[in-house]
């Protein structure tokens, strides 16, 4: 049965709906495919009784011919969502044992729309990282390697769990947090498709919150399809986030029918990094050469900010993450080390739970937000921010969408990087703008390294425009033709 | 600016963070380099830009000020380190 782990998710649909196969064995192929991913350390928990006991649900709705929008399909849930008496970790020590009360929103849309749930993925630590190797359950190995190279490489980060399950087809689809290209990067690296919707679009309540100005519940799933369908069950209004949007949700596999002719799409040429490898120059020139095939207009634009947008992240994300983490003492939940006082209690449970990086970013932020420093570096990174929005606004005056690369690089080894936190954020170039713009953006498997391995496209999009971003996204995938697979499947 | 070992010890006292003396001084490199980092942003003129602390153009929402959740006491208090009588429990503050 495994032929059922290599469907797409639209077409799993299908074959549920047409009872070519039913849910409960859609979930047991999936569920022997986590196992056989289990080298890859993908996940954090599997939930597979679950899974069946939601299957089998799943089936009696099918029968009855009251399928719900993704009956029986069995997903994989990045372990930053809460999830009602599941181990909910982070990937961090300091969550230790926490199991949540409640359901985050998005993951109960999930649940009430068919949906079954396979595990939690890995992730970096508290979605710090861009190679998830900074969780505390251990490192994830990409599903590719490098032909004739049996080095393991990292699957990118933050969301590095979620995008190896369905490189590894132990998930239909996925689900993924991005602060700063935390689903894009990641989707890039492992050669399937990742969506960050408009900040705004999907409810952050019941998400673990790491940067909350900039975190991004969005979809990951190896079709364009597939991941409109996930996001039309996860977007829409929700009481509980006041901060989600409450605007009318589009038809997104409905936008995905109609052709990308007269739209114009910038090339922003300062992402022509210095240092830039030529074959993804080559793979970004090669995009806006299909989407002019398709009848799109390629336009060289100017984002003359770019280069500050990481720098203004490493303030802003440090600083509301120093405030987001500062609820992790000791009392409530998870870790406690005891000590000989409250103060001396809080501080060895923050001491021993949280890891290097996550640390490094608390400290820093704490730093940017203290009296004599708060100016000089949190309010001019707000500053920046607000000229890099400024940047996208006069962009989206004269064309729909931008075509980019999603990151500088192919993945890399693990443990490369690992001695320079910098390097590592630069990782994140092309990705971050986006957040900081509140702008919905898509990363599509569009070729492959000399090396061999995944290359991912970047459509940035305006605001709430998510039908635009998949409907060139599908324009690129359909170009693309990315039939590779990983190496762990071929193996 | 270039953070000393004595700065990184006050740092990590305001986030309640546990750093052993011996790690100090290798903090202190590498929160330094990153912040040297993040100024180039002085380069950026921002007189008379507005600071964006969100994205979002609207305001936010009013609701009726009513109870919408709670009675749920033992639910959250089932993930406490330390629980006693219905109540978190820390070490004593009050002596």
């Amino acid at each position: 049965m495994s032929d059922l782990t290599g469907l797409s998710l639209a077409e799993a649909r299908a074959g549920l709906l047409s009872r070519q196969f039913s849910a409960r064995e859609l979930a047991q192929a999936h569920i022997a495919a986590m196992e056989r991913a289990r080298p890859l350390n993908a996940f954090i928990t599997e939930t597979p009784e679950r899974a069946l006991a939601m299957a089998d649900a799943a089936d009696g709705r099918l029968k009855c011919g009251a399928a719900l929008p993704l009956d029986g399909i069995p997903l994989a849930v990045k372990d930053l969502f809460c999830t009602a008496g599941v181990l909910t970790t982070a990937a961090s020590h300091i969550l230790d044992g926490f199991a949540p009360p409640y359901e985050s929103t998005v993951t109960a849309r999930l649940w009430s729309a068919g949906a079954v749930m396979l595990g939690k993925t890995n992730l970096d630590e508290f979605a710090m990282g861009s190679s998830n190797t900074t969780s505390h359950y251990g490192p994830v190995e990409n599903p590719w390697r490098r032909p004739g190279d049996n080095r393991p490489l990292v699957p990118g980060g933050s969301s590095g769990g979620s995008a190896a399950a369905l490189a590894a087809h132990a998930a239909l689809g996925a689900i993924g947090t991005d602060t700063g290209g935390s689903i894009r990067q990641p989707a890039s690296f492992c050669g399937i498709v990742g969506l960050k919707p408009s900040w705004g679009r999907c409810s952050r309540w019941g998400v673990v919150a790491y940067a909350s100005s900039l975190d991004c519940p969005g979809p990951m799933a190896r079709t364009v399809c597939d991941a409109a369908l996930l996001l039309q069950v996860m977007a829409g209004h929700d009481p509980r986030d006041s901060t989600s949007a409450p605007l009318p949700v589009p038809d997104y596999a409905g936008a995905l029918v109609g052709d990308v002719r007269g739209l114009k799409v910038g090339i922003p040429r300062e992402y022509r990094a210095p240092g830039m490898p030529a074959e993804i120059e080559a793979l970004w020139r090669r995009g806006a050469e299909w989407l002019r095939d398709a009848g799109a207009t390629p336009i060289e634009i100017s984002l003359p900010m770019t280069k500050y947008a990481l720098p203004a992240y490493y303030i802003i994300a440090p600083a509301e993450a120093s405030s987001n983490l500062a609820r992790y003492d000791g009392v409530k939940y998870g870790l406690r080390v005891p000590g000989d006082s409250l103060d001396d209690m809080y501080e060895r449970t923050r001491g021993e739970g949280f890891g290097a990086e996550v640390k490094r970013r608390v400290l820093i932020g704490t730093y940017v937000l203290s009296a004599g420093y708060y100016d000089a570096y949190y309010l001019k990174a707000q500053k920046v921010r607000n000229l890099i929005a400024q940047d996208f606004a006069a962009a989206f005056a004269n064309v729909d969408c931008l075509l980019t690369p999603t990151a500088p690089s192919a993945a890399f080894a693990i443990g490369e990087h690992a001695d320079d936190p910098i390097s590592m954020y630069l990782n994140d170039v092309f990705t971050i703008p986006a957040n900081l713009a509140g702008l919905p953006a898509i990363s599509v498997p569009a070729g492959l390294s000399a090396d061999g391995l995944p290359l991912g496209l970047q459509i940035i999009g305006r605001a709430f425009d998510e039908a635009t971003v998949l409907r060139v996204g599908a324009a690129l995938e359909r170009a693309a033709e990315f039939r590779h697979r990983a190496s762990f499947l071929t193996a | 600016m270039a953070l000393d070992k004595s700065a990184v010890a006050h740092i990590a006292r305001l986030a309640r963070i546990r750093v052993a003396d011996g790690e100090l001084d290798a903090l202190a490199a590498e929160l330094s380099h990153i912040l040297a980092w993040v100024e180039q942003l002085a380069e950026v003129d921002t007189d008379d830009v507005q600071p964006m602390a969100s994205v979002a153009a609207m305001r936010l929402p009013m609701r009726e000020d009513v109870v919408t959740d709670g009675d749920c006491r033992d639910a959250i208090l089932k993930n406490a380190p330390q629980a006693a009588r219905g109540f978190f429990a820390v070490p004593k503050v009050v002596e």
